[in-house]
Order: C-alpha cells, then structure tokens, then sequence
C-alpha cells in the first residue's frame, strides 16, 4: 500500500479526475446483427459488448422452468483484455462473476412472461481497465431492453472505490489495485433497488453509508445515460422509416 | 455459464406460506426471533493431521474446515508475505441435490466471499509468513466441506474457517544454507498469527422482512440475501449480494447494522469454544 501515489497533492486522482467523478462513458446499443439485442458500453479504457439471445428454445431442456424463462449468464474476458494474457479456462472469477451479474439482471426481468425458454446473456469483456462487472451489468441491461424482454426497470453498475483514505467513483484498475476497498454495485434507479452489492476491502460504517450515497450518485448519471443510449436507437429506426 | 436455478429443494406450498406469514407478523416457523442464530458447536482441532481445523454445527448445518500450510513461492506482487488459497466443496453427503464433481458456482462463490472476508482485513500475519524472503513463503491453505446442508452455508463456514485458523499450529522448518526449505511436521514451532479475527452475518430478507442465519427452508422462501463480514475492531471486512431478489437501500443500511450487531455475539461464540478446549 502507498506504493503508488492515488491521490494527488490538489485532491484530484492519477488521472485528474475529482473523487466522485465517472470515467468518459460511452454507450451504443444494437451494435450486432444476429443478437435479438445487444449493447457496448465502455467505461473510461474499459470495453465490454453484451449480446441477448432469447427467449427461445434450448436442447438443454431439463435446465427450463415451468412458471418462467430462465436466465443464462456468462461474463468472459477475453484473452488479451488484460496486461497478462488470461487463459482462456474460465477462472473461478468469472464464475462468480457470471453469477453476481445474473443475480443482478433476475430482479428486472419480467420472466414470467415466457415460461420454459431460456433468455441467455453474453458479456465479452473486450478491454479491462477495472470495473468490468459494473460496466457489463449496465450493458446486459441494455441489450436486454433491445432485445425487446420486458424489464421493470434498466439497471446500472457503477463501483466506488477508497484510495489514500479517500471514497472516489467509478474506479480504475490502478485504483482498484492499490487501493484500499472495492465496491461495486448495481441498482434499479427507478425501483430504488439495489440488484448487486460486492465489497471487496474494509470499510467502517459510516465509510460505508458515504461509499453507498456516492455509489447512488453515480449510478443516476449513468441510468440517465442508458435511457438516453436506447432512446437514440429506438429514434434512429423510427427516421429510418 | 451461470442458470437461473430451480428448486434444489422443495418446500411444500403449506409450509411456505406458513413461513411467510409467520415472517410477516416478525414470526418464525422455528420459534426462533429474527436475530437469533440456531446453536453453535463449534470442535477445534476435529481433524488431527490437519496442521488446523475446527467442525463447526450451525443448527442442523455441518461443516468442517481444515488448514494445510505447504511451502511455495510467494506471489509476484507480494514478495515478502505469505499466500492465502480458501476454496470449498459441498459433499454429496450434504444433500441429496448435491454431485460429486468440481465445485459449482455456489461452491466457488462461498470460497471466494470466505477468502475475501479473511485476505483483505490481512486476519492472517502474512508478513510472518516468510521463509526465505522473496523465495520461499508459508502458502495457507484453507479447505472448507460442507457435510450436511440445512442452510446458511456462508456463515457455518466462515465460522469454520475462523476456527481451524485460530486452532492452526505452524509446523518447524529448517532452512539449509541453499535455501532449501525442509517440513517437520512432527513438531511445530507455535500458532499461526492472527491480527483480526472475523465472522461473516448472512441476513436474508422475504415479505420485506430481515432476518439472520435462515435455515433451509427459508432460504428456498426467500429470495434474497446479504453476506455481511465483520472483524473483531467493528469494521466491514467485506459484502456479498446474493439471490435472486434486490435490497432496498434502506434494506442494506439495516442490514448492515443487524450484522455489525450479532457479529459480536458470534465471535463472542468462537471466543469460548476456544476457552473451553484450550491446550495446556
């Protein structure tokens, strides 16, 4: 710890962003041709591409629910996406992972709707530059509003970090390598609900409560952005016309 | 790839329903309260060649956890401390709904949410860890199966890993001129330092309801839960969603409070399960 420098002498971050400042985020959704809906967000140097199938049919028909669609998830990154190549086995962190952001994206999903079908999500982490989860919850989301699944509501990922004792938004690898606590967390802005909360480090409670507040904060900014990334798609078919 | 699960097991309508509204009136179909945890036993030292290990009773729960320290090379990025490897298995012996094979996604993701709880506050000394600096390094390895499966896994483990830790006796070494590091396992040379100690608090909530440690039962009822890990200094060692449902806001902000409140009680548990067996 301290081996690097996070914070610097005018209060602002290694990359002269203030605490609770987001990365340049960029998001277009409907970038494939054969996914019923699709979306690639990029968080700052992070790039994830999310891509629906579904609902349909799977030969795996054991897996398939009588009241619901179920939900397969798969986060995956790919080999070069990090400064070490990763193999291409999958690791137990992206095991975990699949099954946070899944849990993240089940409250949103009006399942019900299409019982014994499976609706299946592919996260492809393009290029990994620290919150990736969050970045491929927020692009889950939008490929799966473009995939027309009825939703209750989009949600947003968005991680606050604590570097040199400070809390700081939407954190980077730099960050999240040498500093002291990683949260990340995904809510439904509209339903006030929180779908994926992680800590990963150690925060008192009252670190906590303001990591929370920030990680809201966030989140509303790019909720706002989400809606904004599918209305200019729906808006671009309707010119299309 | 991560599925949407069905039932691993059924609880029938009746008993459900039951449990839910019992829940809504601050009842549990146990006669337990919401706060209260099943009893604990907890066995330090249960397996005698392990160099750590404690099983550990939650209710009908049963887990065992044990520690095997083996010498190796430290990671790149920490030359100079030890190495902290958690991973866990769910027996067949466990649940019927339970394969042999490698660990599923539960599996790995308790191991992980128990070894981020136990790295990131460094509960273990790990610069003591050292054997030759730079070369040669303690690497801990904690092993957690669980035995019979009534539910709240998370917290019967963590409670297991803690205790095979805090029973885990550091065998004696020597190191020849070379470096060349040899294990005497038939001696030992103390305890393994503990700088913290932490438990983790698993809150589950159904019919808006928060309640800690749910049985089995009432976790195929409700949907949601928060993993809550807490140190012995009242600090937030680390945090896990899981489930299919969502908090709210002021949901996790409860549950926070719930969880730094009867982590005390359980490493006050722990606490005298050691006082209990305590080597002369």
């Amino acid at each position: 710890m301290g081996r690097i420098k996070l914070l610097r002498e005018d209060g602002l971050r290694h990359d002269g962003r203030r605490p609770d400042e987001l990365r340049p985020i960029r998001m277009q959704v409907g970038v494939l041709n054969k996914a019923s809906g699709s979306a690639l967000v990029e968080y700052g140097a992070t790039k994830v591409l999310a891509a629906v199938h579904g609902p349909r049919e799977i030969p795996q028909r054991h897996l398939l629910l009588p009241n619901r669609a179920i939900l397969r998830c798969r986060y995956h990154m790919l080999t070069f996406s990090t400064h070490e190549r990763k193999s291409p086995a999958p690791s137990r962190r992206e095991i975990e992972l699949s099954k946070v952001i899944r849990e993240a994206l089940e409250p949103v999903v009006i399942a019900e709707v299409f019982p014994r079908t499976a609706i299946d999500v592919f996260i492809e982490v393009i290029n990994a530059d620290g919150g990736t989860r969050t970045a491929s919850v927020t692009a889950a989301s939008l490929a799966l509003a473009d995939a027309g699944i009825p939703m209750r509501d989009l949600v947003v990922g968005v991680a606050v970090g604590k570097v040199d004792g400070v809390l700081v938004l939407d954190i980077d690898e730099i960050e999240d390598m040498y500093g002291e606590a990683d949260m990340p967390v995904a809510v439904a802005p509209s339903l006030g609900l929180v779908t994926l909360l992680q800590l990963n480090g150690v925060l008192t409670r009252e670190e906590f409560n303001e990591a929370l507040k920030l990680a809201l904060k966030g989140a509303q900014a790019i909720y706002n952005m989400a809606r904004e990334a599918l209305k200019s798609r729906y808006l671009e078919v309707k010119v299309e016309e | 790839m991560s599925v949407t699960p069905s039932a691993e097991v059924t609880v029938p309508k009746l008993r459900s329903a039951t449990i839910l509204n019992m829940l809504k009136k601050g009842l549990r179909a146990s006669g337990r309260g919401l706060m209260e945890f099943r009893p604990i036993e907890i066995v330090p030292g249960y397996v005698p060649n392990a160099d750590g290990s404690a099983l550990v009773r939650l209710g009908n729960t049963v887990v065992v956890a044990g520690v095997k320290l083996e010498v190796g090379s430290p990671y790149p990025d920490t030359p100079n401390e030890g190495a902290l490897v958690v991973s866990a298995e769910f027996m067949p012996t466990a649940s019927p709904t339970f394969e042999p094979g490698p660990p599923d996604e539960n599996a790995i993701e308790l191991a992980r949410v128990v070894d981020r709880a136990l790295r990131e506050i460094k509960a273990i000394d790990m610069e003591k860890l050292v054997i030759v600096p730079g070369k040669r390094v303690w690497v801990v390895y904690i092993d957690i199966y669980v035995l019979d499966h009534d539910g709240n896994l998370v917290d019967a483990s963590s409670l297991a890993a803690l205790a095979a830790l805090m029973n885990t006796e550091v065998p004696r070494i020597e190191v020849d001129e070379l470096g060349n590091v040899k294990v005497d396992r038939s001696s030992r040379s103390g305890p393994l330092q503990l700088r913290h100690k932490v438990v983790t608090v698993s809150v589950a909530k159904a019919e808006n309801v928060l309640f800690v440690d749910p049985d089995i039962e009432e976790e195929r009822v409700c949907e949601t839960k928060l993993v809550i890990a807490v140190s012995d200094d009242g600090r937030i060692a680390g945090m896990q969603k899981s489930g299919l449902g969502a908090l709210s806001v002021e949901d996790v902000l409860v549950a926070t409070d719930i969880a730094l409140k009867v982590a005390k009680d359980l490493l006050a548990v722990v606490e005298r399960s050691f006082a209990k067996t305590s080597r002369s």
